[in-house]
């Protein structure tokens, strides 16, 4: 039998039933669509991600209160905010296994500069900030030691404070105000982009940490403390290091749990690909049971086709055609249902896949790889979902057919 | 060599636990270019029988010799082969495929012409509508012709294949007296031009235009004669 004609007879089907076969189609769609999706965004997220955690800095180690939830810490009654400007004094002067570590005070608040206002994140750091998260300034210089110890009011502005405040303009030596308190621009930080939780990094203010303690916070407050090995290899070490000076920082009895916790590099590295991994599997079984939703579908539509179409399967049969042609007949039906479905399902994923990319600014990866085997795949399911109403089809007696009412 | 030979056909169809003999043992020659017209009370076995010379079912008992081959106890693929070479149907409810054009309903058999025998489609379904008066519709659509014409898109249908056979089972049976005449007509042309015809129908009148009657009762033929030439 002819394919050019085998396909004109089950387009002709399937376009006299515009509506069914589309909505036959959807679960095919949607399998699809997610499967392509999930793999465009998951491809660019990865490389994204690894991109990103890298920019979070080198070797690093972060303190934390343990209040703050990190790492299911429980913390001593009545201290939950623990980390002071002297426990980082205390790792400065006893660790040997860091080469840098600066504290971070967090504050919110408006800033001015002129006419133009912005909300934005102050960080108060030392120094080491610009080493720990391997961030050089573009323009300008950063703090010094100097300054940090004369509570200068003076801040480094991320580029894309320094875009909105200071559009065109050069901003090294304005003035601007933070929560009402006057500072001095000296530098501006070159540009990192968003965080693997899609924040803009670049959105930020960097002060000493004691004048941000003092002049913005409420002058004891160290949020967080970030340090950096001095090796890959000695991140773990360096951790057990860092626990036992902060334990003798806090004087903290042998009795007493930590009031404090220490996440690695290596540990933000593991939540990011968990959260991918729970990601990936949630979006593949979506695909899944919509792949077979999709399949079942096929199965159902190509009965009540064959049923329906009993009398002109009759008439084949009659003027010559083998069970074998009914069988193709039926089979190429449902190919074409479920690959119309699967384009359609392709487009749809790369849609859906840009507007997820734009939303969250990652990038997409149209690997042709995927679109061709997705495309199989669902000539595939076609096949296997259409074949026991095909074979129905071709089992039916010819007489019986053609005097079927 | 008779174009068609039965030799003792018996065709009993089991229901259950009763046997229903719809042929009792049926003896019949037919030779090239005959005209046969087969009568017969309702339930007698005309279309039985016509379904077993056309290879749609095979018989329980006995020989059908079609062209020199004998065709009882070939397998379902011969059988459709058979079908598309050697025989065209012409069935009372037309069996056209609805929404599809007169011209691509009559082309259809072509598609299962496996050996190729049949090589411009298209000129061949234009010739086999001009053969049967509708050359001035072939790209009509069943449901915008009359039951008469939908009757000889059909028959044109049959005769592209180039049949050595033609099996009609009541075709005049949805049509009213003059359209009937109509087609009988167009049967008798093709029949002067050398196709062997064989009709099934229950009115006399119908049966008596064919050159060779034969009457079924229960199974088993029971008249078989030529009709004189003026026409009784
Ligand atoms: N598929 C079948 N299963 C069981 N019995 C059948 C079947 N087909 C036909 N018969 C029986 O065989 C007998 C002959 O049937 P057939 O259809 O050949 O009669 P007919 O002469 O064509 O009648 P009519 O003029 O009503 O069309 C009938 O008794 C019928 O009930
Ligand atoms: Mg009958």
């Amino acid at each position: 039998m002819k394919w050019k004609s085998l396909v004109k007879v089950a387009l002709r089907s399937i376009m006299r039933n515009r509506l069914r076969s589309f909505l036959t189609m959807l679960g095919i769609i949607i399998g699809v669509g997610s499967v392509i999706a999930l793999l465009s965004v998951g491809k660019g997220t990865q490389s994204d991600i690894s991109g990103r955690i890298q920019s979070l800095g080198t070797n690093l180690l972060i303190i934390v209160p343990a209040s703050s939830g990190f790492g299911g810490v429980s913390w001593g009654a009545g201290s939950w905010n623990t980390l002071t400007m002297s426990d980082v004094d205390r790792l400065e002067r006893d660790a040997t296994l860091i080469s840098h570590a600066s504290p971070v005070v967090r504050v919110r608040g408006q800033v001015i500069a002129g006419r133009n206002n912005w909300y934005t994140q102050v960080q108060g750091v030392s120094p080491d900030y610009v080493d720990i998260r391997s961030w050089p300034v573009d323009l300008g210089a950063f703090f010094t030691e100097r300054e940090m110890k004369s509570m200068s009011k003076v801040a480094v502005l991320g580029a894309t404070v320094a875009d909105t405040l200071f559009p065109g303009i050069d901003p090294i030596g304005a003035r601007i105000r933070i929560r009402n308190v006057p500072f001095t621009v000296i530098g501006v930080l070159s540009r990192k982009g968003q965080n693997m939780m899609g924040d803009d990094q670049d959105d930020i203010i960097l002060t000493p940490a004691t004048t941000a303690l003092v002049r913005l916070s409420d002058g004891k407050t160290v949020n967080s403390i970030m340090a950096s090995a001095v090796s890959e290899q000695m991140v773990e070490p360096a951790r057990t290091e860092l626990g036992l000076l902060m334990r003798e920082s806090h004087r903290l009895k042998e009795n007493e749990s930590n009031d404090f916790g220490i996440r690695t590099q290596t540990e933000i590295n593991e939540t990011a690909t968990s959260i991918t991994r729970m990601m990936t599997l949630l979006l593949s079984s979506i695909a899944g049971v919509s792949l077979l939703v999709g399949g079942i579908g096929i199965m159902n539509i190509m009965l009540v086709s064959v049923t329906e179409r009993t009398r002109e399967i009759g008439l084949r049969l009659a003027i010559g055609a083998r069970e074998a042609d009914v069988m193709v007949q039926f089979l190429v039906e449902a190919s074409i249902i479920s690959l119309m479905g699967g384009v359609l399902g392709i487009l749809f994923g790369f849609a859906a896949g840009a507007v997820i990319g734009k939303l969250t600014s990652t990038s997409i990866v149209a690997d042709p790889l995927i679109i061709v085997v997705s495309f199989l795949f669902s000539g595939v399911i076609g096949i296997f979902f259409g074949f026991y109403p095909a074979k129905k089809a071709a089992a039916l007696n010819p007489i019986e057919a053609l005097h079927y009412e | 060599m008779p174009l068609i030979e039965l030799k003792e056909v018996t065709k009993v169809y089991r229901m259950g636990d009763i046997d229903v003999h719809a042929l009792r043992g049926v003896d019949l020659v037919i030779e090239k270019g005959e005209f046969v017209s087969i009568t017969g009370a309702s339930g007698s076995g005309k279309s039985t029988m016509l379904h077993v010379l056309g290879c749609l079912d095979s018989p329980s008992g006995g020989e059908y010799i079609l062209e020199g081959i004998r065709v009882s106890g070939l397998g379902n693929r011969r059988l459709a082969d058979i079908r598309n070479e050697k025989i065209g149907f012409v069935f009372q409810g037309f069996n056209l495929l609805p929404r599809t054009s007169a011209l691509e309903n009559v082309e259809l058999p072509l598609l299962y012409d496996r050996a190729g025998r049949i090589k411009d489609p298209e000129r061949k379904a234009v010739e086999a509508l001009t053969r049967v008066g509708l050359a001035d519709r072939l790209h009509h659509e069943p449901n915008r012709l009359s039951g008469g014409e939908q009757q000889r898109v059909a028959i044109a249908r049959a005769l592209i294949n180039e049949p050595a056979i033609l099996l009609a089972d009541e075709p005049t049976g949805n049509l009213d007296t003059v359209t009937s005449m109509d087609i009988i007509g167009i049967f008798k042309e093709l029949n002067s031009q050398g196709i062997t015809i064989i009709l099934v129908t229950h009115e006399p009148d119908i049966a008596r235009q064919g050159k060779r009657m034969i009457e079924l009762r229960d199974g088993r033929i029971t008249h078989d004669h030529t009709v004189s030439a003026s026409g009784g």
